[in-house]
């Protein structure tokens, strides 16, 4: 566990000043990740999209440490192939200390444009941190649907129209995905709660290898709620088991939040524009399925935890 | 082949791809990221062994496409190392998007390029459309007439990517070169080390007192300046291009230049090419020349940046040229090097060559003695007035 006493020591590496929206997930996903690290030098480097353009408008910057953005699909090629400079280097006597990497994309360019390059990385094994914040669908280019995208949302891509409601596809289970590349450290966990990201990023910086965290991070404009909400949907959707937070060390899975009262999905949907639909009479069955879903996919990981192994 | 004046290294008998990772092997990177396809696939093969052998320090990133291949390059380049792929057609293409970012950022890269024709259909054999494709990637190109000229060009290229802050790629042609056994002379070790040199670049990623960005968001206010500032670098590079040329006649004894002559200076009628079909056309004019046929060739070496100003006074005197492009554009007007001769040419205001354009060798079709000989006889009508040059492009040895 991550304490205050320790973190408030940790550098501010991203500053203010960034055009990240109030509310925005994405800047406190960053923020605290780097809060994570401490001193140890990090190098980022991230897939176009909202967190690169919003804080890296040249000349400025809202990064103290080196930031490397070079396209969309490709954050993961490119952060093992800084880590990789980095181990040549090292091993060369032309760099002594320490560094660490860590590697952020959103969605789009991790579910999906970015999938194969993850895969890739992954499964060389590079030491490094992949973080996806994940806010369900490509919100940098104006709210599209992505693999992430969960079914039912509105997005502009999967709009609800008069013969169709939002999206009809489940999104993919991208943290099982990585599960199944058999690295050291895979989690879920959620904007919101900064002790369980911490120290989740912290494990992840620990393991000598790769590390996947899959952060669920609210977009204001994209799910359209009111913008201090942020904090508060995000613990709804753990609350609701809608996205629970959990952790796979070697194959071993744990879940981090059990909710005391199981809520229901609606609790969570109520409170977005982009379900606003599914709330309508004729959608009801669009509700039961996604909460027939949700429990399903509950039951499923909490005998995976306490099988206390990869089922 | 371009005759060294004194020999140090040790005469060998290799295929293009060997010599290309022979050098690489010379030269060392910190890091080679690559993806196997034909028929480049040797050249990092080989290298691969060299890492696994534990002959070079170099760490050899086996990625899982070239798109991976190019931004791992392109991001070890970024974090301080100095950076090398190679690869050849559809994984050029494959690379596309990160090529101009590779320029764009100003990386100094190397890759070794064998020219492959690009699908479709599918064809693995010899042409030039895929570097071709890429010529206003702000890459600087330098192409192989053998074995020796891609061995000697790889070394040059570190030098000139660093100095210039320009991305390099060297190519040769798809199996004509990268898979035939040729004499070369291969030079020694610590000599290659110490022409190309230790890399020290400005700033980099992994210099963690001095963090820095790379990869903002530009906007209008600051991105055409970028770009002005990239095109610009690609016309100064033609000076350090030459310069690297002298030093590298100093140490190992072989001349380079923008572009070779092969019995120019007096020639009447002239071709001009880029690759290994030079050394067909080398024999083509000894034998005019024997005839008394006044018959030259230009050989580009480097077609970016193009040598615009140089190449139109050394093709001014020329009465009739034909331009051979291995690669077409399908624009509706003409091949590539066509092209930018003619805009030179017409831009300096020289209007006495009678230029024609000619596709040859798509996909690894046959152009031998007899096809070039022909082209002759044509440049020697256009010459002498009997015929008109055509306003179009025309095709040797292909069945319309």
């Amino acid at each position: 566990m991550a304490n205050l006493k320790d973190l408030s020591k940790s550098p501010e590496r991203v500053t203010g000043g960034h055009r990240l929206c109030a509310g925005c997930g994405a800047g406190i996903v960053a923020r605290q990740a780097m809060i994570a690290a401490g001193n140890m030098p990090v190098v980022v480097s991230s897939a176009t999209g909202c967190l690169e353009v919003s804080t890296t408008v040249f000349p400025y910057t809202a990064w103290k440490n080196s930031f490397f953005h070079s396209a969309f699909e490709n954050s993961a090629a490119t952060c093992s192939g800084i880590e990789t400079a980095y181990k040549s280097l090292k091993k060369q006597g032309k760099i002594m200390e320490d560094i660490r990497f860590i590697a952020f994309g959103g969605d789009g360019g991790t579910y999906d444009i970015g999938l194969q390059s993850l895969s890739g990385a992954m499964e060389r094994g590079h030491r490094m941190l992949y973080i996806c914040y994940n806010n369900e669908a490509y919100m940098n280019t104006g709210i599209q649907r992505s693999g992430a995208t969960p079914l039912g949302a509105h997005t502009t891509t999967a709009p609800v129209g008069k013969v169709h409601q939002g999206k009809e596809q489940n999104k993919k289970d991208l943290t099982q995905i990585m599960v199944a590349h058999n690295i050291p450290y895979v989690a879920q966990t959620y904007v919101g709660n900064w002790n369980d990201f911490i120290t989740k990023v912290q494990k992840a910086l620990s393991v000598d290898g790769p590390s996947f965290i899959n952060i669920l991070t609210p977009c204001r404009l994209g799910w359209n709620y009111k913008s201090e909400d942020t904090m508060f949907l995000a613990r709804l959707a753990v609350e609701t088991c809608i996205w629970p937070s959990f952790e796979v060390e070697h194959g071993v899975y744990k879940l981090n939040i059990i909710p005391k009262e199981k809520k229901p999905v609606t609790e969570f949907l109520k409170l977005q524009g982009r379900f606003k639909h599914l709330f309508k009479l004729e959608n009801a069955l669009i509700l039961e399925i996604i909460q027939k879903n949700v429990d399903n996919n509950w039951e499923l990981l909490q005998r995976k935890a306490l099988a206390g192994c990869q089922i | 082949m371009i005759k060294t004046v004194f020999s140090k290294g040790k005469i060998v008998a290799k295929t293009g791809n060997e010599v290309m990772a022979e050098a690489m092997r010379q030269i060392e990177p910190d890091v080679v990221a690559a993806y196997p396809i034909t028929p480049a696939t040797e050249i990092v093969q080989i290298f691969s062994q060299f890492v696994a052998d534990g002959i070079v320090k170099s760490e050899y990133i086996a990625v899982e496409s070239e798109h991976s291949a190019m931004s791992a390059t392109i991001a070890a380049s970024a974090a301080g190392a100095r950076a090398m792929t190679g690869t050849s057609s559809q994984g050029l293409c494959l690379m596309w998007e990160m090529l101009y970012i590779a320029s764009g950022l100003r990386l100094p890269i190397v890759m070794a390029e064998v020219n492959r024709a690009i699908s479709a259909p599918l064809n693995i054999h010899g042409d030039q459309s895929d570097t071709m494709g890429a010529r206003d990637s702000g890459w600087i190109q330098i192409y192989s007439e053998n074995s020796q000229e891609a061995y000697d060009n790889m070394i040059q290229a570190i030098r000139i990517a660093e100095k210039a802050k320009l991305p390099t790629l060297v190519t040769t042609d798809g199996f004509i070169i990268s898979h035939c056994m040729e004499v070369v002379e291969l030079y020694p070790d610590a000599d290659v080390k110490a022409f190309v040199g230790i890399y020290k670049p400005e700033r980099y990623l992994l210099d963690t007192k001095r963090p820095y960005t790379l990869g903002s968001v530009d906007l209008q206010d600051y991105y055409f300046e970028h770009r002005y500032q990239l095109a610009q670098a690609m016309r100064d590079s033609k000076d350090i291009i030459l310069n690297v040329a002298k030093d590298f006649e100093k140490m190992f004894g072989r001349k380079y230049e923008m572009y070779e002559k092969f019995m120019f200076d007096d020639a009447e009628i002239a071709i001009v090419v880029i690759g290994s079909t030079a050394g067909t056309i080398k024999v083509v004019v000894e034998e005019l020349r024997e005839k008394g046929i006044k018959a030259g060739l230009l050989k580009i070496r480097v077609f970016r940046p193009f040598p615009t100003k140089q190449i139109v006074k050394d093709l001014s005197h020329v009465k009739a040229i034909a331009v051979l492009d291995r690669a077409d554009s399908c624009s509706g007007a003409f091949a590539p090097i066509y092209a930018d001769i003619v805009s030179s040419l017409y831009a300096a205001g020289i209007t006495i060559p009678k230029v024609v354009n000619y596709v040859y060798g798509l996909g690894g079709r046959e152009i031998n003695t007899k096809h070039i000989v022909d082209v002759y006889e044509i440049l020697a009508k256009i010459a002498s007035g009997v015929q008109k040059p055509t306003s179009q492009v025309e095709y040797i040895n292909v069945r319309k």
